[in-house]
């Protein structure tokens, strides 16, 4: 610690605590927390009635469930082959390993707009990927399935949601993968487990808090995601708008205090995800180093 | 006692396959999943982005990346990142130093509301400062805002025709503020690890305040401070939802570089939106590339762009 007891005086070896301390909490005031406080005080000037009429309308609830269900099930997939890829990133080796590695961060660096346009291009009914699922040809025609269109509706937004959160559970998993001690993986070889096995009771556990973490970071990128969804959805209210799209619509028409009780809705989700987050990873951490040192 | 001799006959294993590997065939089955879902998900987008820019030829593409609507829209994005980059610099090595090399109390909140920008909607990012700025806010443009809490600066902004929202300060602001985190967020837990000695020990031997800072810390967080900057640049260079909210798009004005995407793609000009998204994606490759480069060259930088910094972290 930077402080050191000399009888009733604490010294500071160190300079520059209260320069930098001020400087930090002037900084973080003036850019984020007066900004957000705007949002909640602009939403304590409406009453509770036109503060529940705006949060509750039907096309509100419809946005949330929009919004929450999509988010999930691109999360749960992501938790799914993120996995996957985390695991053979760290255990196997093939070509172009290193390629893949780097290109998984490629949502993050990828600006949303291109990522937007794009995957509503490829997923489009003539898209390089939508044409096999199309009306006109693909392959279940063959086995007598109804054509699926994916961008412009619900299964759009959840693939632009799913390359979004892409990232996240790979690069919760693969440290932790990374780092897991091979002996206890043996010592289970040894007494007699299979590798299923091993697998399910040894391993998993011990990347769970890290999976879960993945989850829940993929999930809160997910549920605030404007700039993908934007072009590949059709936007039309109660089917295929998010919330986000919600408010940006309401900001279009000047309804400001509307925009912004569904904005204090959302901020409180995401403070409530913050929290989860943070306590997932204080497990995560606990646990990775107490099994494994 | 004699040492008895410990060396059994071993028989070698026709299989040389250990108990802690899976069966080829999993295993291959394991290696086709990821790939196809890498595939599927990052190759074909990043190849059809450069597909559809190159419709039309090399001559339509240069002609639409070199449009002066498209120059202006790089040369807002480059200002918008040249002045929230060094911003946010400053302020992550200000932030790190006083939470890593000093204890005190509500360390773990402040750490909590720097990681803020990152868990908020983009849309939100933008909304706040409209609040703020807006024609209604509490600093609006205005003379009969709602609530005039600083006339005088109001009235200096009327004077010198100031407009901050559905302009370029507004645009800067949103990017500082999505961009907030990134540079903190690397160096603090690099700093923690690296502890206080190598500071205490330049301190003891007479280096000043500034000294030490140059000669010592600076050095040793390069890596982290490089890492930091090429994260909040992409972001910088490719935010769309909270810039979206607070300029006019004003073509030639205040229009970035993905705000021109979206005007060229909403007017049915497929091809010319894929060119300038294509000088995006270009952007992407290189901070990927120079990403993978900083990791390599120091390892515990991996992943820590996805995973906010652990809280109650000791030294």
């Amino acid at each position: 610690m930077a402080t050191r007891q000399t009888g009733a005086k604490r010294i500071r070896v160190l300079p520059g605590f209260k320069l930098t301390l001020g400087y930090t909490l002037l900084y973080l005031s003036l850019i984020v927390l007066i900004p957000l406080a705007a949002a909640f005080v602009k939403t304590s000037t409406l009453s509770w009635a036109q503060f529940s009429h705006v949060v509750f309308s039907p096309q509100a609830m419809a946005s949330y469930r929009l919004s929450f269900g999509a988010s999930l099930f691109a999360a749960l997939v992501n938790a799914v082959f993120g996995l996957i890829v985390a695991w053979v990133l760290v255990r196997y080796n093939f070509f172009g390993k290193k390629i893949v590695d780097a290109l998984v961060d490629l949502p993050f660096a990828l600006p949303t707009a291109v990522a937007g346009i794009t995957l509503a291009t490829l997923y489009a009914e003539n898209g390089w990927i939508g044409q096999f699922f199309s009306s006109t040809s693909g392959w279940h025609l063959y086995l007598h399935l109804p054509a699926i269109k994916i961008s412009f509706t619900r299964l759009g937004i959840f693939v632009a949601l799913t390359f979004i959160g892409l990232p996240f559970v790979v690069r919760t998993v693969q440290p932790v993968l990374e780092d897991f001690d091979s002996e206890i993986e043996e010592a289970a070889a040894s007494l007699g487990a299979n590798r299923w096995q091993a697998f399910w009771r040894i391993i998993l556990p011990t990347l769970t808090p890290a999976l879960l973490t993945g989850f829940a970071l993929a999930f809160a990128r997910a549920l605030g995601e404007y700039g993908s969804v934007v072009f590949i959805s059709s936007n039309i209210p109660m089917k295929t708008q998010i919330t986000p799209l919600l408010i940006m619509t309401k900001l279009e028409e000047f309804d400001y205090p509307g925009a912004t009780a569904l904005a204090v809705v959302m901020l409180v989700v995401s403070f409530v995800l913050l929290l989860a987050i943070n306590l997932l990873q204080w497990w995560s951490n606990r646990y990775h180093t107490s099994s494994l040192s | 006692m004699t040492p008895v001799a410990t060396t059994f006959p071993v028989r070698p294993r026709a299989s040389h396959r250990r108990s802690t590997n899976e069966p080829p065939l999993v295993r291959g089955l394991l290696i086709t999943v990821a790939l196809v879902f890498i595939a599927l998900f990052l190759v074909i987008p990043l190849v059809s982005v450069f597909a559809q820019a190159l419709n039309k030829g090399l001559g339509f593409y240069f002609q639409t990346i070199t449009d002066p609507l498209a120059l202006s829209a790089v040369r807002l994005t480059l200002i918008a990142a040249g002045i929230s980059v060094p911003l946010n610099c400053v302020f992550g090595v200000a932030a790190a130093w006083t939470i890593a090399k000093f204890d005190f109390r509500g360390k773990s909140i402040l750490l909590t509301l720097i990681d803020l920008p990152f868990s908020i909607s983009p849309v939100i990012s933008g909304l706040v400062y409209v609040l703020i700025f807006g024609a209604q806010g509490w600093l609006g443009h205005y003379e009969n805002a709602d609530h005039p809490w600083f006339p005088w600066f109001q009235n200096w902004l009327n004077a010198h025709d100031i407009k901050i929202i559905f302009a370029v300060p507004g645009i800067v602001l949103a990017t500082i503020f999505v961009t907030f985190p990134f540079v903190a967020r690397e160096l603090i837990p690099l700093m923690q690890a690296q502890g206080r000695t190598e500071e205490e020990a330049a301190r003891v031997l007479g280096a000043s305040g500034w000294q030490m800072f140059w000669r010592v810390t600076l050095p040793n967080i390069k890596w982290g401070l490089l890492y930091g900057v090429i994260l909040c640049n992409a972001r910088a260079m490719g935010e769309f939802g909270a810039v979206s909210v607070v300029s006019g798009h004003i073509r030639g004005q205040t229009n970035t570089i993905p705000l021109h995407v979206e005007i060229l793609y909403n007017e049915y000009n497929f091809t010319g939106a894929f060119a300038v998204a294509s000088l995006l994606a270009f952007l992407a490759l290189i901070t990927l590339a120079l990403k993978t480069w900083v990791e390599y060259r120091n390892v515990e930088l991996r992943g820590t762009a996805f995973t906010p910094v652990p809280i109650g972290k000791k030294q």
